[in-house]
């Protein structure tokens, strides 16, 4: 992806070419993103009408035809766009439209140092993870601000929920990370696919899918993944808008473009805490056959393409992930405030905490699944 | 002008900005989102040196965190601004000599004499592959170990007395004991009087009611 583009460009000058190539690849990203978090609305309403025995949206399709209601995200972002951004009095003007921006940008900034295969990143940098720490930590600002320019109570006390949440997470998020990061030996996303690539050999047998690392960091994976959907205000974490008690906490005063900006935030973020899951515990593009099949198999037309390594493989683990968002929110009630808070200080962490202790005698003692 | 030098310029010019909008801002919440600023920025020019793994630990744990709960307190806080003006006038001398003071010791220890362009070169310019996360890394883990574990003790120190500090017992405030609500036996809440469904009432009683 990187040099097609570039090379593509070759009667431009090298900056102007360079800038043209990235502003592509972003675009590249961008688009089928925005269309993915659309779609993931619909698929949540449908999958959840389903588990619920309803129909879901099934009315707004293209061109007279129904079409299952797939033409329903596409209306909801059009009414939304065409929507008036009502201010509340007293707000702050500047900090309440200043929010939903602030909690757009880190949302999609994260998704730069993502490589899609082992070829297609927008930047392969050497602290990608860090990176996506970071920038994950920083949509909390938009919440909080939403919530505090509002000058409304409900609005108020669903940000300040959310905060305090979601500061929590991050230690055990981060935790879990540095459990990644020390079995793989790099703080490089694409490098911690790679050494995911190496499958355990138990009594001469190679089994499918184990050098991913939701073996060798099973309670990692999981701390890893409910904190991710607690960082996201997800069900059953989603105190900061607990609709019967707060309305709609922090974005209730919200409305038109500048709501649909913390719902593209919210599905983005979905999203990508599904891809991070994806590529740090399960492999992100590589098949669960990687290294087992032999080049025959390989190299039949579409179905050795399809069992091969690839980018299709990462949207399939993203897309069972996103799944599971789903499935719990039509699954689990909603936690108490403090239930959250203990789950989060007092369970993740010192498991956390406990697992890297494992993991470190692991890699001291050279024992398998964790030293490799 | 390179690229970089106006990068530079911008960075410098935002870092200066927020700091400056700190300490003159009426609404604490504006003066903790400046400061949330001047964090960024200062990033921006860390990653301009090079540093990229100390600009994203700044980002991660000083604008992620740290100021997250700073604006979680201020936000709280109902702090009157009039009234945090009172006397303003006459701290002005005592803040300019603290400042003249704080101003004279940074150009003392980090003078153009010991940070010069003579005491430091030019830093040569790594190679993208050069990764100063594991270069840091080693350094603090070998040559600094003793430096680096007395500094973590120091803050696990700080950090158990601002918890012990907090766990003052205080009996007017109620709390829930998750422990003892889940190891609640139904016979230790709830008492059940058997008697009869209706109490038979005495018949002179009754006549003197109507």
């Amino acid at each position: 992806m990187n040099d097609l583009l570039f090379d593509h460009l070759g009667f431009l000058p090298d900056p102007a070419a360079l800038t043209v190539a990235t502003l592509m690849k972003i675009l590249l990203i961008m688009i089928p993103l925005m269309l993915g978090v659309a779609y993931v609305t619909y698929a949540e309403r449908k999958i959840i009408g389903f588990m619920q025995i309803r129909k879901g949206p099934n009315r707004v399709g293209f061109f007279g035809f129904s079409l299952w209601g797939l033409g329903q995200p596409i209306a909801d972002g059009m009414k939304l766009a065409f929507k008036e951004i009502i201010i509340p009095t007293n707000a702050n003007l500047y900090l309440f439209l200043l929010a939903p921006i602030l909690a757009i940008v880190p949302a999609l900034a994260a998704w730069a140092v993502i490589p899609f295969s082992d070829v297609m990143v927008l930047a392969d940098v050497n602290a990608g993870l860090l990176y996506v720490l970071a920038m994950t930590s920083l949509g909390v600002y938009g919440v909080i601000i939403a919530g505090w320019a509002s000058n409304s109570r409900y609005a108020f006390l669903g940000s300040m929920r959310s905060a305090a949440q979601i500061v929590a997470y991050e230690i055990a998020m981060g935790f879990a990370l540095v459990g990644v990061l020390m079995v793989a030996g790099s703080l490089n996303l694409r490098e911690i696919i790679l050494a995911q690539q190496v499958p355990l050999n138990l009594f001469g047998f190679n089994i499918i899918t184990s050098g991913w690392f939701y073996i060798p960091l099973f309670p990692l994976f999981l701390v890893y993944f409910i904190s991710g959907i607690a960082e996201t205000n997800r069900a059953p974490f989603d105190v900061a808008e607990g609709e019967s008690e707060i309305v709609a906490g922090f974005h209730v005063e919200y409305s038109g473009m500048a709501f649909a900006l913390f719902f593209l935030a919210e599905y983005a973020n979905i999203i990508m805490i599904a891809t991070l899951t994806a590529i740090m515990f399960t492999g992100g593009w590589l098949s669960p056959f990687d290294g087992l099949l032999n080049t025959e198999i390989l190299s039949v037309p579409v179905l050795g393409a399809l069992l091969d390594s690839g980018i299709h493989w990462l949207f399939l683990k993203m897309v069972f992930f996103i799944y599971l968002f789903l499935w719990f929110r039509a699954t689990f009630p909603r936690y108490r405030y403090d239930q959250i808070m203990r789950l989060g200080w007092k369970v993740f962490i010192p498991v956390t905490i406990i697992w890297l202790t494992v993991e470190c005698a692991g890699i001291l003692l050279e024992i398998e699944p964790w030293f490799v | 002008m390179t690229f970089q030098y106006g990068l530079f310029m911008f960075f410098a010019a935002l870092v200066v900005y927020g700091a400056v909008c700190v300490i003159t801002l009426r609404n604490p919440v504006h003066a903790v989102l400046h400061l949330v600023l001047t964090f960024f920025a200062s990033a921006g020019l860390w990653m301009l040196l090079e540093a990229e793994f100390l600009a994203i630990i700044l980002v991660l744990v000083y604008v992620g965190a740290v100021m997250v709960l700073f604006l979680f307190v201020v936000m709280m806080l109902d702090i009157n601004v009039s009234e945090t003006r009172e006397g303003f006038v006459s701290y002005v001398p005592v803040g300019f000599l603290i400042g003249l003071v704080l101003l004279l010791q940074i150009r003392i220890v980090v003078g153009s004499e010991f940070f010069g362009l003579d005491q430091y070169p030019l830093p040569v310019p790594r190679p993208a592959d050069y990764s100063n996360t594991a270069e840091l890394g080693y350094l603090i883990y070998t040559v600094y170990v003793y430096p680096f574990e007395i500094a973590a003790v120091i803050l696990l120190v700080a950090i158990i007395a601002a918890i012990s500090l907090t766990m003052r017992r205080r009996p007017e405030s109620r709390k829930q004991m998750p422990d003892k609500q889940v190891k609640v036996k139904a016979d230790e809440r709830l008492k059940l009087i058997k008697m009869d469904a209706v109490v038979s009432v005495d018949k002179k009683d009754q006549g003197d009611d109507v």
